[in-house]
């Protein structure tokens, strides 16, 4: 095939509108914590960006696209991208697009994990164990689903990153936060947002920015990348709804509950995007949002500090996209059909896949964190995480 | 009545609420406040060069109370502020010459 120019622009554009969500993450996350750790939380999703980017050209590209070992993992082939060019070949874009392209989803998926350290992480130990989360989690998962493995060839659907983005980062930091432990004082003393605003612009970054993660997904210009971009935003904006009213039926509707709702409806449509129709994604919005809500309400009365959600958020909306994927999936988008259209044998795909990612996310992870816990130590000191994150891991302040 | 007066560590001020709401006083006002004592500064860096930052952030708590309770307020709010490290705060106790309440415009005694 040739190269196609309108492909390839939109596929450059859609990456740079990617790239956006990392550091959104940051400031969704930022103005959730405390005023003494804002700088250390835009910082570890500026830290996840740097450290997965410079670790994807190494091996992270090569053990995810790399050709398949056992349907597990790539291999090392295109190691330092040898072998990735910039002649389209087989494709209508240039390979070396792809690797950058796919880069982004790596990075924001680290991002996304810092949920669960948030407040009370040892910089440096982040670092080596974000390093090793993005190697033996990520990189195997997003082989399984996109690179040629296992679940690839079995047929499991994952658009743009359902299972391999927010299944991997969500059940990972249900792991991380029960090996790393509550902050101190959570459950004791109330720990108040210190800027909503702050909150709510992470969340326009990451709402816009999504618009690029799953329309770019189609990989060209054409009716299915616009197909996405609708379901999309329509998902995003009755998940907002929708979790605004669960929390309105008890008290007042948060703001914060309203963002949080809109991330819930883009996690839960990221795998269904290029394969469901907008009536579909109506229902998978408002189920992401009220479901999300209630995980969230569930880790609270379990007094489980996974501190801003990503579990209740992304990795049981990642969950429900998935399995509605193989519920809503239809022909009149895709060539695919689900279980509303008679084709039990595409949810049951779905299902292995996803529940496959579940386990294997959430059991490496918890590896991964215990083996850096006994050699490193996970948390700063007491005293450190009394004066706050960001000077005691940065040496810097937000002035007063 | 005695007006009191403590400079503490931001960090203990949840300790020092509740240490004072489990002996019955709930009434305080607090302010963040900076500044510099035997603790001298931190130093902080930004980019390149060290600065040394010697106004450092405090919570004043300030509370009027009987004069019998003095002792006890004293000894809470040491016991909860203490982390034996230098900086921990200083307390002062002022006399109270008179005090309104507002609402009523009566005299409180």
């Amino acid at each position: 095939m040739v190269l196609d120019s309108g492909a390839t622009a939109w596929i450059l554009a859609a990456t740079a509108l990617v790239f956006i969500m990392t550091p959104g993450v940051g400031f969704f996350y930022g103005g959730m914590v405390r005023r003494k750790n804002f700088i250390s939380m835009v910082a570890l999703s500026f830290i996840a960006f740097a450290l997965v980017s410079v670790q994807w050209v190494i091996c992270g590209y090569s053990l995810s696209f790399g050709p398949d070992i056992g349907g597990f993992i790539g291999n090392l082939s295109y190691v330092l991208l040898n072998n990735v060019g910039m002649d389209a070949g087989d494709l209508i874009y240039p390979p070396i697009l792809f690797v950058m392209w796919q880069l982004v989803f790596a990075t924001v998926s680290l991002a996304i994990l810092t949920s669960a350290c948030a407040e009370r992480v040892k910089l440096s130990s982040f670092i080596v164990l974000g390093l090793l989360w993005t190697t033996l989690v990520y990189d195997p998962l997003a082989h399984w689903a996109w690179g040629g493995g296992w679940a690839m060839t079995l047929g499991s659907l994952d658009f743009a990153g359902g299972t391999v983005v927010h299944i991997s980062s969500g059940f990972g930091a249900l792991a991380l936060a029960l090996v790393i432990g509550k902050r101190v004082g959570f459950g004791k003393y109330a720990m108040e947002p210190h800027n909503i605003p702050m909150t709510l612009l992470g969340a326009t970054m990451l709402w816009f920015g999504w618009f690029g993660f799953n329309s770019g997904s189609a990989l060209t210009a054409d009716g299915l990348a616009a197909n996405a971009f609708l379901v999309t935003n329509t998902a995003a904006a009755i998940g907002a709804l929708a979790w605004l009213g669960a929390s309105w039926i008890h008290g007042k509707p948060s703001s914060l509950g309203m963002a949080s709702g809109a991330i819930a409806g883009l996690v839960a449509i990221t795998p269904a995007a290029g394969f469901v129709d907008t009536k579909a994604s109506l229902v998978i919005g408002a189920v992401a949002g009220v479901l999300c809500y209630v995980c969230m309400l569930f880790r609270i009365r379990k007094n489980l500090d996974e501190s801003l959600d990503a579990w209740a958020i992304h990795g049981m909306g990642g969950l429900w996209g998935a399995l509605a994927t193989g519920i809503f999936a239809t022909a009149a988008v895709n060539k695919y059909t689900g279980l509303l259209y008679g084709n039990v044998d595409q949810f049951i795909h779905n299902a292995m896949g996803a529940f496959a990612a579940v386990a294997y996310a959430f059991v490496v992870t918890y590896i991964i964190a215990v083996v850096v816990d006994k050699t490193m130590g996970l948390r700063v000191s007491e005293e450190e995480e009394y004066v706050g994150l960001d000077i005691s891991q940065h040496g810097e302040r937000i002035s007063n | 009545m005695k007006m009191i007066n403590a400079i503490i560590r931001p960090e203990r001020l949840d300790f020092v609420k509740k240490a004072l709401e489990d002996q019955g006083f709930y009434a305080l006002t607090i302010t963040e406040v900076r500044g510099r004592g035997e603790q001298k500064g931190i130093s902080l860096q930004f980019r390149g060069g060290k600065m040394l930052v010697d106004m450092l952030p405090k919570i004043k708590i300030e509370m009027v109370v009987e004069d019998k309770d003095v002792d006890r307020v004293l000894e809470t709010l040491c016991a909860a502020a203490r982390t034996d490290k230098i900086g921990d705060g200083k307390i002062f106790v002022l006399p109270v010459e008179r005090s309104v309440r507002v609402r009523t415009g009566e005299e409180i005694t």
